[in-house]
């Protein structure tokens, strides 16, 4: 089993669907992904997204966007935690306020542990990119008398992972 | 003084009658969340020490930190304010708003914000404050305060949320399922973050050299408290400040499972506020101006305001007491809440004082509100230390309720009822001390007592006159069976029987410790324990040792548990010499032993005790293990029901008892519950006689159709007895010869 297994595995567990693509294939397995109305923030992978995602909208476009599409700049194996970066590019709101988010996770980023996450994160801090969430499902609660998915936060969380060509090719 | 134990008595059926039945399932299922949890993550020990450590590193530098961190957020671009008190935290933000002229304000869950009560101040100031963690939004909408530190409205059943939304809102459909709720909530609180001017947080840590902070929720309402409105305000204690981001993996891999047995929480944020992320203008129909998505590093958004209040209210002279120090390190997990019975009996309102709960909430109450708060409730701490394995970074909660509770002795007034128990008892304690302390303090010389005056004691002890009496001046419930005393004790009985095994046939030599509650009360599991030993070679002493000290240490007697620490250390200390094991048979003694004494007597004697001491059936385990035989042990009955004591499982000796009756040819069923409820004195305490019963109940739930119910400490038989009819033995009486 390599991490992005484990990952892959731990992502089931959380109820979290996902993609395996290739960077050729990214921007059609995006355009199946989302729900429109959908928005993104540009991608830090050399690939587009898809026409379907708005990256230039209002904030009450922001509030009726059905899908939200933003890079996750790292996965952990053990969690099934994918890490985004809080940028000006806007992933933050983006991540969090429509129902559905789709985090787009290169399989290289994908580490093995939450200390290796944290390492990770303490060398961002220090290159100046000090604000990140590590986002672990759907955001819940259980305030309300029962188990809720979808609070503040997303309701549906999915993940499309990017391998090498050669590594899907190989399987 | 009657009356006061009355209306304790009173307030607390209330609360098992109301919200303990909705906290305690909750709870109960979070704490055994937590024990998976914890069992999948390997390194959950280690990194209970690494975070420990760090917190106490932290602690120890916390001045140069609050200075480090003030530099590095005002380079960032933000304020640091540290403020005195809560009247000064809160005026710092009321005035904050006033200078925006912020109309509303959205906040996330914060106990410290509870603790400095600063939604009144900002609802005196006009300014509309809007809880948006869906848990405090409810008990905001009650005016009601948290029943719980993570969980703050776990006492509302869903009907009574459904009804406090209904008739607040009025909604066209009333709503009733948890979804329904939740999905209103979810709207009318987005549109509330999205019209505020402030958004306010808490923090759960903040990180000195970058100024960055860290916020971990579920619901990902303070995700959006904090980036949307252009002004955020942190407010948090400054205990929480660690040094830097490489500080910060033992609490991401720790926080989670301690607090819900989630193996993370959904979100955990990590701001270096200002933050970059665009402030959002819903009124606007401008496209958002987002900067460049690539940047190398963050550009902090010109329009966003940030605020770091940093709240001492008491803290720093909790960081100056020795006894107390150890409260800064929680990180305010909840676990000591949900591995307690009796806060799962009757949940926060009754085990907590002004803002916090649980266990660690004496040594927060004493720290920030002071020692009335803190006496509230600081007796329910019965001492049974199951939160010590809970606590994430290893705080010996019991201890800090016992410094708390002999503090409270000490400030008591002189009662003018002293002398009922003082001709019994001279102790170390100053007076005034409560009577029923005193006398279940002094439980060594009751018992002496009653045992030279047996069996005219126990008949006296059971006249309905004296018990009335006993309830009325000491706060004995008269529902309570007391403890028969004999009149030939264990050590006078070994004393005229003498040792069995001659020391050229021993394999080893022992002395059987005689706490006073085998040696004058449950004589006969001492005369098995030595008879069970000796049937394994082993040549065994029974000298006259004064008690451990847990009785007089459980009424907060500091000084008077440690005069017995001293005596017992001096009368175990040749035994020891002697290449002597010490076997204890009651739980409580053997936790003193392993535990207390390293707060009670110099470090090199607690160490050369505790490692010579050895709990009965563990020493059996041990001498079978050795080449011992279980065929000289006696047959137990074919299947066993065993309840360990709370001090026990902390102690892991559970796993022992089962061995051995599992050698001797046994099947052993064990209780799951964390305690029996009585836990030495506190069930004869009027007060709290029904809360100790009600705790019970579970267990006797659990074991009501067995035949055969063990168990190893004293209270716990006690507590059985009463509640399963008939005599409840100790584990080593089945399989002594
Ligand atoms: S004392 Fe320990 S267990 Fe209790 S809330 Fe604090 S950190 Fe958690």
């Amino acid at each position: 089993m390599t991490v992005a297994d484990d990952f892959l595995d731990a992502l089931s567990a959380l109820d979290v669907s996902h993609d395996r693509t290739t960077l050729a294939d990214l921007e059609a397995t995006l355009a199946d992904a989302v729900d429109e109305p959908a928005v993104g923030v540009p991608l830090h992978v050399d690939a587009d997204l898809p026409d379907a995602v708005a990256t230039t909208f209002t904030p009450s476009e922001l509030q009726d966007a059905a899908t939200g599409v933003t890079p996750a700049r790292l996965g952990i194996a053990e969690y099934g935690s994918v890490l985004i970066r809080s940028s000006a590019g806007g992933d933050e709101p983006v991540s969090l306020s429509p129902e559905r988010h789709v985090a787009v996770l290169a399989a290289e980023d994908v580490v093995a542990t939450g200390r290796d996450a944290v390492d990770w994160l303490a060398d961002e801090v220090a290159a100046g990119r000090g604000s990140h969430v590590l986002a672990t499902g759907a955001s819940a609660t259980a305030d309300m008398g029962g188990l809720v998915e979808g609070v503040h936060g997303p309701n549906e969380v999915h993940v499309v992972l990017v391998e090498d060509d050669e590594e899907v090719g190989d399987e | 003084m009657s009356s006061e134990r009355k209306q304790k008595a009173a307030h607390i059926r209330h609360l098992l009658e109301t919200e303990g039945p909705l906290i305690g399932p909750k709870v109960s299922s979070k704490n055994r969340d937590r024990y998976a949890a914890a069992e999948r993550f390997e390194a959950w020990d280690g990194t209970r020490d690494e975070a420990r450590a760090i917190k106490e590193a932290a602690i120890a530098d916390l001045p140069e930190l609050i200075e480090q961190l003030r530099e590095s957020v005002e380079a960032n671009g933000g304020t640091v304010y540290v403020a005195d008190d809560a009247a000064d935290a809160n005026r710092y933000v009321t005035e904050l708003c006033e200078e925006q002229g912020a109309e509303t304000l959205v906040k996330s869950k914060s106990m410290t914000t509870e603790e400095l009560e600063l939604n009144d101040a900002l609802e005196a100031a006009d300014v509309d404050t809007y809880e948006t963690d869906l848990g405090e939004f409810v008990i905001q909408l009650a005016d009601e305060s948290p029943s719980h530190i993570v969980g703050p409205a776990l006492h509302k059943s869903r009907e009574e949320i459904a009804d406090l939304l209904n008739a607040t809102f009025e909604p066209d459909e009333p709503l009733e399922t948890a979804e329904e709720m939740t999905r209103f909530a979810r709207d009318y609180l987005g549109e509330r973050i999205r019209e505020a001017d402030v958004g306010v947080t808490g923090a759960n840590f903040v990180f000195a050299e970058s100024g960055s902070m860290a916020l971990v929720t579920n619901e990902g309402n303070a995700r959006k408290c904090a980036v949307t409105p252009d002004t955020h305000v942190a407010v948090t204690g400054i205990e929480k400040i660690l040094p830097s981001v490489d500080e910060f993996g033992p609490f991401v891999d720790l926080i989670s499972k301690a607090a819900t047995g989630q193996d993370i929480s959904r979100y955990v944020s990590l701001f270096t506020p200002p933050t970059a992320s665009p402030t959002l203008d819903f009124e606007s129909d401008e496209p958002i101006d987002f900067g460049d998505p690539t940047a190398e590093t963050d550009d902090p958004d010109g329009d966003r305001a940030f605020h770091l209040v940093l709240v001492d209210n008491g803290r720093t002279e909790m960081r100056e007491d020795d006894q107390l120090r150890e409260t800064l390190y929680c990180i305010r997990c909840g676990a000591c809440s949900n591995s307690c019975a009796n806060f799962q009996a009757v949940g926060g309102h009754g085990f907590g004082g002004e803002t916090y709960s649980g266990g660690i909430a004496t040594g927060w109450e004493a720290g920030v509100h002071g020692m009335e708060s803190a006496g509230e409730f600081n007796d329910l701490c019965t001492g049974c230390s199951r939160c010590v394995d809970a606590c994430p970074v290893k705080i010996d909660i019991p201890w800090i309720n016992t410094v708390v509770r002999d503090r409270l002795n000490r400030d008591a007034d002189p009662d003018t009822f002293d002398h009922l128990v003082d001709g019994l008892s001279p102790d170390e304690e100053p007076s005034g001390l409560a009577l029923d302390k005193r006398l279940f303090g002094n439980f060594e010389r009751l018992a002496k007592l009653g045992s030279a005056t047996a069996p005219v004691s126990n008949w006296l002890a059971d006249a309905g006159p004296v018990r009335a009496g006993m309830e009325r001046f000491l706060g004995v419930d008269r529902r309570r069976d007391l403890p028969r005393f004999r009149r030939e004790t264990l050590v006078d009985w070994f004393d005229d029987r003498g040792p069995r095994v001659s020391s050229d046939d021993a394999d080893r030599e022992a002395v059987l410790y005689p706490d006073a509650y085998t040696n004058y009360v449950l004589v006969d599991r001492g005369k098995a324990a030595v008879r069970a030993l000796e049937a394994l070679d082993v040549r065994v002493h029974v000298p006259r040792v004064r008690s451990s000290g847990r009785a007089p240490l459980s009424q907060g007697m500091i000084s008077t548990a440690e005069d017995h620490a001293h005596h017992v250390y001096a009368g175990l200390a040749e035994h020891i010499d002697a290449r002597r094991d010490v076997v204890v048979v009651e739980p409580s003694a053997l936790a003193m032993f392993e535990r207390e004494y390293e707060r009670l007597l110099a470090p090199k004697s607690a160490e050369r005790l505790a490692d010579a001491s050895y709990e009965v059936m563990e020493y059996v385990y041990g001498m079978l293990e050795n080449g011992g035989s279980p065929d000289a042990l006696a047959t137990p009955p074919e299947a066993v029901a065993y309840h360990s004591h709370c001090q026990g499982r902390t102690l892991d000796l559970e796993p022992y008892t089962v061995a051995v009756l599992e050698a001797c040819g046994a099947t052993v069923r064990t209780s799951d519950v964390e305690c029996c409820g009585m836990a030495g004195s506190f069930g004869y305490k009027e007060a709290y006689y029904e809360l100790s019963m009600d705790v019970g109940e579970e267990l006797a739930d659990q074991f009501a159709d067995e035949p055969v119910v063990a168990a190893s400490g004293t209270s716990c038989q006690e507590q059985l007895d009463a509640l399963l009819g008939g005599e409840v033995p100790h584990a080593v009486e089945l399989i002594a010869p």
